[in-house]
């Protein structure tokens, strides 16, 4: 598929140009031409006044065979003997698309899980294709990979979808390279096109200055990675009756393995990405001791600490606190931002979060802009008033 | 040991802004760099081949303007800078980009591939494990420590959720790195003026033997279907006062979302 110019239509009003986002429309000889940095995303076509763009077949990748593709799976991680809580998150996303599709929705997990293979079934799975083959006790991505692979090839599902987490963004790639697919990274959101039938994916791009709809139109399976916490997760029907399909790990290897596992356990943190609500602290706390003050806020909140890299860089935190585009992507209840000036690739990390408070001496700094409730003043004022009335609160 | 870093140039998200009336990025001015994270890969190829020996190559697939990435690669202490520039490979998406890597990867030759763990641009992380797919090749990913590099195996801290693994591998092997791993050090005098005239190599598809079904736009199974602004949040409220009001202020919210 392509986007060209009828030269015959066009009259050279630039119309276009403002439209495309890639700088790909230029204006030779008095008309408008699409030149090669055209991402066909079809921007220009509804902007031209005399409908001289339009989008012409051929030069496409080859139509592969994509019928008989039938079923939306997600794949359930689990670390450590535990479903990470992204695989209900799925569940509920995938049950969704199944639905609509009028088709059915499998999950498949690798290794053992205390919850156990049921619950994916309770909450919202038709179908659980399991392996507790003893590779998969520690994560190494080849082992992964081949079986998930082949289990895509042997039962050719329309939709796979998997975590956004690092073990989901480090093997899913190997299985839409293996299978000639696409992959669109870190998802926020998921539909259904009504006319083709097709998966809508929504990512953002460019450090979160813009939101993306990425298709993929001719090859199956659609697979994407989705971040944690920004699902839903579906209804938990205790009655709900579903298959469990034992699959033989068969001829696996592993170049790569797991000498040891090691858990960095710092003084309250709790999986950031897990937590319900998370404090966190930017340079305008103005040392390390401003994190001890956010810690008794959080411990009393059973929360978790969070970071900008402003924090991180002087040395007053972890790294492993980071928040943002090089570091965490959290959705929690309520994020609670102290001293924090809001800088893009924050907010990208964390704009997403369900209620956003912010704790800004400078009226005019960025993070009021995505901040359900702004408070303009002094976290050292604050803070420990609202430490104050909280315990109170608690206490009655 | 031969060590081929891949990297990419980006705009500075930093500096990127968008038009709000028609949605679309604003792109005039704003720098271009070499991807942050790949800068920490260039270091760990560099400080691999200071311990054991051995030869640093980078590569890059994009525009003509994508040399200066090179140069400036080399001025930091790169051997050898390998450009894949050509018009059919416009419009890439993860999968086209790896595989076409991959064709140039295997043409050169390598023992250990580095990668940062995501561009900051498209931000999907996928093109280092993807090309270790196409090569057949093992991948660690999120790499923060090497600990040990023999002839054939590597010791590696791969960074997770809550801690770090210890991974081991054969070699060859790909990896993408995270910014812990090191500090990227800074072009040196000589460096710069060496890399100024330095040769660049730059090849098209036949100098890689790639499938031409499989490159640029006509090779990517995605497709960008349309693009917007994010939403600017709709509730968004200042609590005014004194501290003392605007603390009693946003108590009374929490209660009122039953998180108190
Ligand atoms: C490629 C790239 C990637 C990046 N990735 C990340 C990332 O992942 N995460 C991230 O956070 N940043 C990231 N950054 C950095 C980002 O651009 C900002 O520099 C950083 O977020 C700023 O941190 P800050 O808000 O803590 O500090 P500042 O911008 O210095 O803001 C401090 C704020 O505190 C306020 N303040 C000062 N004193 C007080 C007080 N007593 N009470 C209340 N408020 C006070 C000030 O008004 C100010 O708004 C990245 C940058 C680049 C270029
Ligand atoms: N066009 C490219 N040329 C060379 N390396 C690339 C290119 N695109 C991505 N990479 C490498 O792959 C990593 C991950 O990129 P991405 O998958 O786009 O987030 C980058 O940090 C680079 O090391």
């Amino acid at each position: 598929m392509s986007v060209i110019v009828n030269v015959d239509k066009c009259t050279g009003c630039e119309e276009c140009l403002a439209s495309c986002p890639f700088d790909a429309i230029v204006i030779k000889e008095g008309r408008a031409f699409v030149n090669e940095y055209c991402q066909v995303c079809m921007a220009c076509i509804t902007v031209c006044p005399e409908g001289a763009i339009i989008e012409v077949e051929g030069e496409e990748s080859k139509g592969r065979d994509i019928h008989g593709f039938k079923g939306v799976w997600i794949f359930a991680e689990q670390r450590g003997g535990k479903i990470a809580p992204v695989a209900y998150e799925l569940l509920g996303a995938g049950r969704k698309l199944a639905d609509e599709l009028q088709t059915e929705l499998s999950a498949v997990l690798f290794g053992t899980s205390e919850e156990g293979d049921r619950e994916l079934i309770k909450w919202g799975a038709d179908r659980v294709y399991l392996s507790q083959d003893p590779i998969f006790e520690k994560f190494n991505d080849e082992p992964y990979s081949q079986l998930l692979s082949s289990l895509i090839r042997e039962h050719r599902p329309e939709i796979v979808l998997a975590g956004a987490t690092p073990i989901g963004r480090s093997f899913i790639p190997r299985v839409a390279a293996r299978l000639r697919t696409g992959l669109t990274a870190d998802c926020i959101s998921l539909a259904i096109d009504k006319t083709s039938g097709n998966l809508l994916q929504i990512r953002p791009a460019f450090g979160g200055n813009i939101m993306a709809i990425i298709l993929c139109p001719n090859n199956r399976p659609q697979m994407a990675t989705v971040r944690p916490r920004v699902m839903k997760r579906g209804e938990y029907n205790e009655n709900k009756e579903g298959e469990i399909i034992q699959v033989k790990a068969e001829g696996l290897t592993s170049r790569t393995k797991v000498l040891e596992t090691i858990k960095e356990a710092s003084d309250i943190t709790v999986n950031l990405q897990e937590a319900e609500i998370i404090v966190s602290g930017g340079r305008g706390l103005g040392d390390p001791k401003g994190f001890r003050l956010l810690e008794q806020l959080a411990e009393l909140l059973g929360g978790a600490i969070g970071a900008s890299r402003g924090a991180v860089d002087a040395g007053w935190i972890s790294y492993s606190h980071q928040i943002g585009q090089t570091g965490k992507t959290v959705c929690p209840k309520i994020y609670l931002a102290c001293g924090i000036s809001g800088a893009v690739q924050h907010l990208v990390g964390m704009q997403s979060s369900d209620i956003i408070i912010a704790i800004n001496k400078n009226p005019k700094a960025p993070i009021f802009n995505v901040a359900t409730f702004g408070i303009v003043g002094d976290v050292y004022e604050i803070v420990p008033l609202l430490i104050k009335k909280i315990k109170e609160v608690r206490e009655g | 040991m031969n060590i081929i870093i891949c990297i990419k140039q980006v705009p500075d998200t930093a500096e990127v802004k968008i038009n709000p009336e028609t949605g679309t990025l604003i792109r005039e001015g704003v720098p271009s760099i070499i991807n942050p994270f790949d800068l920490h890969a260039i270091e760990a190829g560099l400080q691999i081949k200071e311990k054991v020996g051995g030869r640093v190559s980078v590569l890059t697939m994009g525009p003509p303007q994508a040399e200066n990435a090179l140069r400036e690669a080399l001025s930091m202490g790169a051997d050898e800078a390998i450009l894949l520039t050509d018009r059919v490979f416009a419009g890439s998406d993860t999968w086209a980009t790896s595989y076409t890597l991959s064709k140039a990867i295997s043409k050169i030759g390598a023992d250990i591939i580095i990668c940062g763990k995501q561009a900051i641009d498209g931000d999907t992380a996928q093109v280092g494990p993807e090309m270790a797919e196409f090569l057949n090749i093992p991948h660690v990913s999120y790499i923060r420590k090497i600990e040990e590099i023999t002839e054939n195996s590597i010791r590696l801290q791969r960074l997770m959720d809550e801690g770090y693994d210890i991974v081991e591998s054969t070699l060859p092997v790909l990896l993408t790195v995270v910014k812990e791993l090191n500090e990227p050090r800074l072009p040196s005098l000589r460096g710069k003026m060496a890399a100024r005239n330095a040769e660049i190599k730059k090849w098209g598809p036949p100098d890689i033997g790639a499938d031409e079904n499989n490159l640029g736009l006509r090779g990517s199974p995605t497709q960008v279907k349309n693009i917007f602004a994010p939403e600017a949040r709709s509730e968004k409220r200042i609590l005014e006062g004194r501290p003392e009001e605007q603390v009693d202020a946003l108590i009374q919210e929490l209660k009122e979302f039953k998180c108190l």
